[in-house]
């Protein structure tokens, strides 16, 4: 036999495959007939054509093509079953500039990793699918593929293909089709010469299209598999054309590259002074408001609660805020989750010169009830001595604690008297300043602008004026 | 120092903007919605990626596509989504990705609750997806200790190349405390040698197959020889009031603040407790551990939201020369300073 003369491989092909394990590293792993190398070499030609072999990364899936970084002199990057559109959605994104090819079989793109193909599909990653449709899972043996066509036999419907067991084989690329965002997208086969050729044409629109950002390719490839169809290459290539032509039509189904915008893709802002300025550094609280030495509390256990939408967070979020100014320790710790949504809502607020332990006030030294069940869930867990704050306005039945402190104010009574229940939130940090003698109201309200950033004046006016309001009603009735 | 009040979830992002994260892929979970939540609001302000992905899964391996590409990235998730995260945290693994992954965790097992838990401590700790490998993993008790421990999740992602995690509690991520925050990160670490950059220099391979067994036997002791150094260099610890102390409360994330109160409250009371608070979980504080025998000690209590997953490591440095008591809540309760006390007074006669 003469000996055969390799020309040249298209460049888009390492010379030698370095990363192929064993002796024989120029050859493929391929078997003899199979549709990958084809494809394989289309992909190369066009990358060496369009001398984009060092901007171009591969994408290399799970299954016969698992090894097709063996082969491409491109970045590779080898990935989890089905995953390929996800790991490509982030490498085109970290590199924006590269040409990202995600290279994929039926088993892996259709079945396994079907919702990966569809939402990288839909958010138009600027990508081009190799979609090698053979119908069959080649590297595992020969089992069944979401692509397997109705009545087919493979090792797992030995019986063949039955649809009411097994389903319809999947038709992807009208799937795709169904979608706004793709590009292109484009059935071909290798079955004969001219549907090579019109494959080939394919390959270089795809891959044109992700070096011009033109979004997400899809090019599916019908495929011989001849190991896996247990037969030879030439009846292989004969049995797509009678049995898989007829299920997978080929032609585009979608061309809008030309008329697509470019994606742009912003630069990333790393400079040190610039990430500070846009994160507001200036504007953080530098906690210069001095401690009141004479307050009667310096460490306060606090739970705030009531109905949501009484301003329960809120209050507590205040009053945290207001701590951290005087430079104190804080914490704020939320009932979280659906409980919220149930109507009822509590929060823990720590406020404290030390080192904060647990941010769940479990036995509280003080409580702002603002309505019924709340004060008696919570009146129960503070401790003697505590301080309850209660909503008088809500609440007709006094507390049944004796060993603490009540103070009972109008809140709801007071912020409707400013027009608007949602001032509770300050006639409870008013009223707590009072109680405590941690916080000047004065300086509470300095603060009002920072709190409510972004707040129209007369809102911040108005949630000054509930802060004084709630701080006077304690100081006139019971000092 | 300028402070800002913030929810623990809210400072981890902050974190990664000041490590110089430049890509977060997430899926919304309670109770780490607010980290994708906060990196959607601010990821796009610098530039930076944010995608919500279509899954967990297809947010890992994002994870690992960027990380290849040499970036900074993080994804956050709870219990259910860590579990579907742990064939690509494996991957990223075995591939040597550095990556910063930030578990919230809730109760489990199944749909279980968003109540605060620390079931995924195994999941986590252990390297939950197949095959050998380790995670480093973080364990901040504080919405401070979320911004500075996950800037330092990426810091050791890069210096060993490895996924590294933050692992806390619903209480830690829910919970809002004034934070400093630090200087923003200024020179990242080169990865020419390996990344993917979609250029001539960088075209590199990024895989985790070795084919031949002995390739594959030989990369795997490469790996632990890692864990080895990580297990060398890495440990962090803090303690309270352990120097006198008599009985020690182990315990990390919220379990470690609630055993801070039980401590001063038992100090109050005469008696003499210490926290002892693993700040890593993998690398485990082994030899510190490992110590506390001779310390002629009353008692060991580890307190922890899980059943009995924390006290198992505890009891392996301890290798028989004492046992450590358990005192646990799951289910979304959180233990109280008086409970610790009462299981103490039980325990202990004390
Ligand atoms: S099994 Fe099929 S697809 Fe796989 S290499 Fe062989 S012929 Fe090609």
């Amino acid at each position: 036999m003469a000996q055969k003369t390799v020309l040249r491989k298209p460049k888009g092909f390492i010379d030698v495959y370095k990363h192929k394990p064993g002796a024989e590293k120029d050859r493929t792993h391929y078997c003899p007939g199979c549709g990958h190398g084809i494809l394989h070499k289309l992909i190369a030609e066009a990358l060496e054509d369009y001398d984009i072999v060092e901007k171009t990364i591969v994408i290399s899936p799970v299954g016969c093509s698992v090894f097709a970084y063996y082969y491409f002199d491109t970045g590779n990057i080898q990935v989890a079953h089905g995953r390929a559109p996800a790991v490509a959605t982030a490498v085109s994104r970290a590199n924006p500039d590269s040409v990202v090819i995600s290279y994929q079989g039926d088993g892996d793109l259709a079945a396994i990793g079907g919702n990966n193909i569809l939402q990288a599909a839909n958010r138009g990653e600027n990508v081009v699918v190799f979609f090698v449709n053979n119908a069959i899972y080649g590297m595992t043996g020969g089992q069944m593929a979401p692509t397997t066509l109705l009545g087919q036999k493979t090792t797992t419907t030995p019986y063949g293909r039955n649809p009411q067991t097994d389903g319809y084989p999947l038709q992807m690329c009208e799937i795709i089709n169904q979608l706004t965002a793709p590009v292109f997208v484009t059935r071909t086969s290798l079955h004969d010469m001219p549907n090579i050729r019109k494959t080939r044409a394919a390959v270089r629109k795809g891959i044109k299209n992700a070096m011009d950002k033109k979004g997400f390719s899809f090019v599916e490839v019908l495929s011989m598999c001849p190991s896996g169809w247990k037969m030879d290459a030439v009846p292989a290539q004969e049995w797509i054309k009678e049995n898989m032509l007829p299920r997978f039509p080929l032609g585009t189904l979608r061309d809008i590259s030309e008329e697509a915008p470019a994606i742009e893709r912003p630069v990333p802002v790393m400079d040190a002074d610039e990430v500070k300025k846009i994160l507001g550094y200036g504007a953080f609280s530098d906690s210069n408001l001095e401690k009141n030495p004479d307050a009667a509390f310096n460490k306060v256990a606090l739970r705030v609660a009531g109905f949501g939408g009484q301003g329960i967070m809120s209050t507590g979020i205040a009053l945290a805020n207001v701590g951290m100014e005087y430079g104190y320790n804080v914490s704020w710790l939320p009932s979280y989750g659906p409980e919220m949504r149930g109507g009822t809502a509590n929060c823990s607020v720590k406020i404290q010169g030390d080192t904060i332990g647990a941010s769940e006030c479990t036995e509280p030294n003080m409580i702002i009830a603002m309505n019924q069940p709340s004060l008696e869930k919570f009146e129960k867990i503070l401790i003697p001595d505590g301080v309850i704050i209660y909503n008088s306005t809500l609440i007709d039945i006094e507390p049944t604690r004796r060993d603490v402190k009540v103070y009972n104010v109008p809140i709801t009574g007071i912020a409707d008297e400013l027009g608007d229940t949602r001032f509770q939130s300050m006639v409870n940090v008013g009223a707590f300043a009072a109680v405590t003698g941690m916080f000047d109201p004065g300086e509470i309200q300095g603060l009002m602008s920072s709190l409510f950033a972004g707040k129209p004046e007369s809102v911040i006016k108005l949630n000054e004026k509930a802060v004084q309001r709630g701080y006077n009603y304690v100081k006139d009735n019971f000092s | 120092m300028p402070r800002k009040l913030m929810k623990g979830n809210y400072a981890a992002v902050y974190g990664a903007i000041l490590a110089g994260c430049k890509a977060y892929y997430g899926y919304p979970i309670t109770p780490a919605s607010e980290i994708a939540e906060s990196a959607s609001a601010l990821f796009p302000k610098f530039g930076r990626t944010f995608v919500q992905s279509e899954s967990e899964v297809s947010a890992i391996n994002m994870v690992y596509g960027a990380a290849g590409c040499g970036q900074r990235v993080m994804t956050g998730s709870s219990g259910p989504g860590i579990s579907l995260k742990q064939e690509g945290i494996s991957y990223c693994a075995g591939s040597a990705l550095p990556c910063v992954i930030v578990d919230i965790m809730r109760g489990g097992p199944g749909l279980g609750n968003i109540g605060p838990e620390q079931s995924d401590y195994n999941q986590v700790v252990k390297g939950g997806g197949h095959g050998n490998y380790k995670v480093v993993v973080l364990a901040p008790n504080s919405a401070q200790e979320m911004c500075d421990l996950t800037m330092l999740a990426f810091e050791l992602a890069d210096k060993y190349r490895n996924p590294v995690f933050v692992l806390t509690d619903g209480v830690i991520g829910q919970m809002m405390e004034a934070v400093e925050l630090p200087e923003p990160v200024k020179e990242l670490p080169d990865k020419s040698d390996w990344a993917v950059y979609g250029t001539a220099d960088s075209r590199h391979l990024i895989n985790s197959i070795y084919l031949d067994h002995d390739d594959l036997e030989w990369w795997n002791r490469e790996l632990a020889k890692k864990y080895e150094t990580i297990q060398k260099n890495e440990v962090r610890v803090e303690e309270y009031m352990m120097d006198d102390a008599e009985i020690v409360a182990i315990g990390y994330g919220s379990c470690s603040r609630v055993i801070r109160s039980a401590v001063d409250l038992a100090r109050e009371r005469g008696i003499k407790l210490g926290m002892f608070r693993p700040i890593t979980l993998f690398p485990f504080p082994v030899k510190e551990i490992a110590k506390f025998p001779d310390r002629g000690l009353k008692g060991i209590l580890t307190v922890e939201m899980s059943d009995g997953q924390l006290v198992d490591d505890v009891n392996l440095a301890l290798k028989g020369k004492m046992i450590s008591d358990l005192y646990n809540r799951m289910g979304g309760n959180v233990p109280t300073a008086l409970e610790i006390l009462e299981k103490i007074s039980e325990l202990y006669g004390v």
